[in-house]
C-alpha cells in the first residue's frame, strides 16, 4: 500500500481533493499513468490509426443507443415490429437513437474494417503483438454474432429470412447439425423463441463477452506497446524524452497528444456518421434493407435474400463453394501432394505422411455435401485471420519496406475482397443477360476470388520471404508539424 | 501511398454504380414521383385522398390520425374531415375489412400501407416511384377476376382503386424484335377509352398528392430529420474545426 500523504492546509481546493482521493484510491491515479499520460506511443501515427480509437467510439454508441432502445422495444414476435415503428414515430427521438444504432452496426463495420487493414498494413500482429491481433480477431468474430443477432430484432422480412438461412447452415453440419440448428432457433423454424434467445445474446451475453475482449485487446498492447507505420520498435531505439528519462525517445504520451489527435479523427467520423443518421438512414437500401420495412411474414419468401453488406463478402464464398469448387479443392490439394513429392527436401515418411492426409482430405470434400464445405469456406475465412502472425513470415514488418509487388498483391487482395462483397449483395447465377456468357456467373467468379482470399493467407509463409526488402530505418520517419 | 488512395476511391466508385442493393420487381420502368415531403398543400390532398379510397381496405396501422397534424391540419380538422366512424383522433389508421372477406375477393389480405413507399423501394428507383408508376398503370383486362390488370405489376389481386378519376386506359404495344424472337413491347403511350372525372393532367397530380403522402407517412419525422441534420453538421464543422487548431497546438513542440 501507498504511503498516506499529508498536503498542506494551504494548498488549493484542487489538489486536497486529489490528494484525499490519491490516499484512498491510488489503483485509479496508477492506471491513468500507466494508460493515458504516461503511455507512450510512436510519434508517427498516420490516418490508419484513428480507427482504434473510433472502433471504440462506436462501441459506446451502440452500448448506449442500445440501452435506450431496449426501453421501448418488445422481444415478441408479435409486437417486435410494431414496436420499433412505434419508436419511430410515438416515441420522442426515438427515430434518432433507433437511426443511431442502425447506422452505428454499419459504422462499426467500416471502421474495424479499415482497423485490421492497418494492421494487415504495418504488420502490427508480428511478434510481440500476436496476441493483441488474437484478441481483435475474436472482437470481429463477436461482432458479427452481435450483428446477426442484432438483426432479427425488427422482424421485418430480411430479418426473419436472413436468419432462416444462416441458421439453417449449420444444419448442413454432418451428424449434428440439424439438432444444433433447433437449439440455436429453439424451435423447428425461426418464431418467437429464436427472437427471445436471439435477444438475451444480442442485449446480455455477446456485449459482454465483446467489452472483456477490448480490455484485453488494450491491456495487451499497452503491455507490448503500439506499432507504428514504419513497423520499428521504438523501445529499442534510443530511450529519453523531454518527459521521462526512461521513455523511447521517439515515443509520446498517449494523453494529451494522441487524445487531442484523435478529437479530430471523432469529429470527422461523426459528420459523416450523422450525416447518413439525418439525411441517408437507409443508404439507398445497404444499411437498411427496403424488404425489412415489411415485417415477418414465415409464409411468404422473398424473391432475394441478401444480408447486409458486411457481410456479403463471406455470404459470397459461401455462395462460390458449388460441386465445382468442391472438384478444384480436390485437384488443388493432388497437386500439393505431388509438389510436394517433387520439391520438398524431406524424408520418405514425411512426404507418405502428406500422401494419406491429402487422400482423407480429397475423401471427405466428395464425402460430405458441398453446402456443408460453404460453411467451413465462410467459417474458415475468418478463422483464418487468427493465424496471421505465423502465416507472415516477411523480414520488413511494415509494407513500406516491403518488395514493391508486395503492395500490389495487398491492392488485388483489397479489390478481390471488395468484389466478393458486391458479389454477395448480387443475386446469384449469369452475370450477363447474354445467352451466350451465362457461363459466366457470380458464383464463378467468387470462387476465384475465394482461392484467391484462401491462397493469398495459407501460400504467404512462401510468398512473403520472397523478393529484397527495402533498407529500414533506425528511427522513425517523422515530419514535424 | 498515392496506390491506396487511388484503390480506395476507385472501389467506392464501384460501389456506387452497382446501384441499390434490392432486384426490380420485374414489369415497365418506374417513372419519378413528383414527392415534395415539405409541400403541406400536396401532402394534405395526399392524406385527403388516402383516407378516401385507399383506408377502406388497407390499413397504415402504426399511423396516428392526430399525426396529421404535421402536415398543417388542425385535431379539429382531422376529427370533422377525415374521421367517419367512431374512431378517436388518437387512434391509429385501421380499415374496416374483414380480412377473412378480403381474402376471399382479391386473393390475398390487402398490406398495411405505412411502410409501403419505404419498403417498396428497389432498383428500379423509389418506393414512392414505384406507386407513382403503378397506380397509373392499370388498364381493363376482362381475362382477369377484378376486370383490371396492371402494366407495373402483372395479374394485381387490387382493382383499380381510382379509376373513377383516372377513367378507362390502354396500353399501346408494338411488335419488337429481341434475341431473335418477335415480342410485344410496351411504347409508353397509352390510349384513353372512357373518360374520368378528372383530365389526366389532373389525375397525374392527384396521383403525385397521394404518392407523396405515402412518402411521408413512411416517415414522418424526415422533414424534422433534415432540418435538425443541417444544424448538427454545422456545430460538428465548428468542433472539427477547434479540435483541429488545438492539435495542432498540441503538436506544435513535437519534433
Amino acid at each position: 500500500m501507498a504511503e498516506f500523504k499529508e498536503i498542506s492546509p494551504n494548498a488549493p481546493l484542487g489538489a486536497k481533493v486529489g490528494n484525499w482521493f490519491n490516499n484512498r484510491f491510488p489503483t485509479a491515479f496508477a492506471e491513468y499513468r500507466k494508460h493515458m499520460s504516461e503511455y507512450y506511443a510512436p510519434k508517427n501515427f498516420n490516418f490508419w490509426y484513428f480507427f482504434g480509437s473510433l472502433a471504440l467510439l462506436v462501441l459506446v454508441i451502440q452500448i448506449v443507443t442500445g440501452i435506450f432502445l431496449v426501453m421501448h422495444y418488445k422481444p415478441d414476435a408479435a409486437k417486435a415490429f410494431e414496436s420499433v415503428e412505434y419508436i419511430m414515430r410515438d416515441v420522442p427521438g426515438g427515430w434518432f437513437i433507433r437511426y443511431m444504432h442502425s447506422t452505428g452496426a454499419s459504422a462499426f463495420f467500416v471502421v474495424v474494417y479499415l482497423h485490421m487493414f492497418r494492421g494487415m498494413l504495418y504488420g502490427s500482429y508480428r511478434k510481440p503483438r500476436e496476441l493483441v491481433w488474437i484478441f481483435g480477431c475474436a472482437i470481429f468474430l463477436c461482432l458479427m454474432a452481435e450483428a446477426f443477432m442484432g438483426y432479427l430484432l425488427p422482424w421485418g422480412q430480411m430479418s426473419y429470412w436472413g436468419a432462416q438461412v444462416i441458421v439453417n447452415l449449420f444444419s448442413a453440419i454432418p451428424f449434428i447439425g440439424p439438432d444444433l440448428a433447433l437449439l440455436i432457433r429453439g424451435d423447428y423454424v425461426v418464431g418467437d423463441a429464436t427472437l427471445n434467445r436471439f435477444f438475451s445474446f444480442h442485449v446480455i451475453a455477446v456485449p459482454l463477452v465483446l467489452i472483456g475482449l477490448v480490455v484485453a485487446h488494450l491491456l495487451a498492447l499497452h503491455d507490448v506497446g503500439s506499432n507504428n507505420p514504419d513497423g520499428i520498435e521504438i523501445k529499442k531505439g534510443p530511450k529519453g524524452n523531454r518527459w521521462s528519462p526512461d521513455a523511447p525517445t521517439d515515443g509520446i504520451p498517449f494523453h494529451p497528444y494522441y487524445s487531442v489527435h484523435d478529437i479530430v479523427g471523432v469529429c470527422v467520423f461523426l459528420m459523416v456518421y450523422f450525416a447518413i443518421v439525418f439525411f441517408a438512414p437507409e443508404v439507398g437500401g445497404y444499411f437498411l434493407e427496403f424488404n425489412n420495412f415489411i415485417p415477418a411474414d414465415p409464409l411468404v419468401t422473398p424473391s432475394h435474400i441478401a444480408p447486409v453488406w458486411y457481410f456479403t463478402a463471406y455470404y459470397s464464398m459461401l455462395r462460390a463453394t458449388t460441386d465445382l469448387m468442391v472438384n478444384v479443392l480436390c485437384v488443388i490439394i493432388a497437386l500439393g501432394v505431388v509438389l510436394a513429392f517433387l520439391k520438398c527436401k524431406c524424408s520418405t515418411v514425411m512426404k507418405g505422411g502428406l500422401a494419406v492426409i491429402g487422400l482423407v482430405a480429397i475423401a471427405l470434400l466428395k464425402t460430405f455435401d458441398a453446402k456443408f464445405w460453404g460453411v467451413v469456406v465462410m467459417g474458415g475465412a475468418v478463422i483464418l485471420l487468427f493465424f496471421l502472425p505465423w502465416l507472415d513470415r516477411s523480414p520488413a514488418r511494415s509494407i513500406r519496406y516491403r518488395p514493391d509487388w508486395h503492395k500490389w498483391l495487398y491492392a488485388v487482395f483489397v479489390i478481390w475482397f471488395m468484389l466478393l462483397m458486391v458479389l454477395g449483395i448480387m443475386v446469384p447465377g449469369p452475370i450477363f443477360s447474354h445467352p451466350s456468357l451465362s457461363w459466366f456467373t457470380n458464383e464463378l467468379v467468387a470462387m476465384i476470388g475465394t482461392l484467391f482470399y484462401f491462397g493469398f493467407f495459407l501460400l504467404m509463409p512462401w510468398w512473403s520471404q520472397l523478393g529484397t526488402p527495402k533498407p529500414v530505418p533506425e528511427r522513425v520517419t517523422f515530419k514535424p508539424h | 501511398m498515392k496506390v491506396w488512395k487511388k484503390l480506395v476511391f476507385s472501389l467506392a466508385l464501384v460501389l456506387g454504380l452497382s446501384g441499390g442493393a434490392q432486384a426490380a420487381t420485374g414489369g415497365i420502368a418506374w417513372d419519378k414521383a413528383p414527392v415534395n415531403t415539405t409541400d403541406l398543400a400536396s401532402l394534405q390532398n395526399g392524406a385527403k385522398l388516402f383516407v378516401n379510397y385507399c383506408l377502406n381496405c388497407h390499413s397504415a396501422a402504426f399511423m396516428r390520425y392526430n399525426r396529421l397534424q404535421d402536415i398543417g391540419l388542425s385535431e379539429l380538422q382531422i376529427k370533422d374531415n377525415l374521421l367517419f366512424t367512431t374512431e378517436k383522433v388518437g387512434d391509429t389508421m385501421k380499415s374496416a375489412i374483414d380480412p377473412r372477406q378480403a381474402k376471399a375477393w382479391f386473393g390475398a389480405n390487402p398490406p398495411d400501407l405505412t411502410l409501403i413507399a419505404r419498403s417498396r423501394a428497389g432498383a428500379g428507383g423509389s418506393g414512392a416511384d414505384y406507386l407513382y408508376t403503378l397506380l397509373r398503370s392499370y388498364y381493363r383486362d376482362p381475362s382477369k377476376p377484378t376486370g383490371w390488370n396492371n402494366l407495373a405489376f402483372a395479374n394485381i389481386g387490387m382493382p383499380h382503386p381510382l379509376w373513377q378519376l383516372q377513367g378507362e386506359r390502354r396500353p399501346v404495344f408494338e411488335t419488337q424484335e429481341s434475341h431473335g424472337h418477335e415480342v410485344q413491347a410496351f411504347t409508353g403511350r397509352w390510349e384513353q377509352g372512357t373518360a374520368g372525372t378528372m383530365t389526366p393532367l389532373q389525375y397525374d397530380q392527384a396521383v403525385g398528392d397521394l404518392v407523396n403522402y405515402l412518402q411521408w407517412m413512411g416517415e414522418p419525422t424526415q422533414n424534422k430529420r433534415v432540418k435538425i441534420g443541417v444544424w448538427v453538421l454545422l456545430f460538428l464543422l465548428l468542433c472539427t474545426i477547434i479540435a483541429w487548431r488545438l492539435n495542432a497546438a498540441y503538436w506544435k513542440d513535437v519534433k
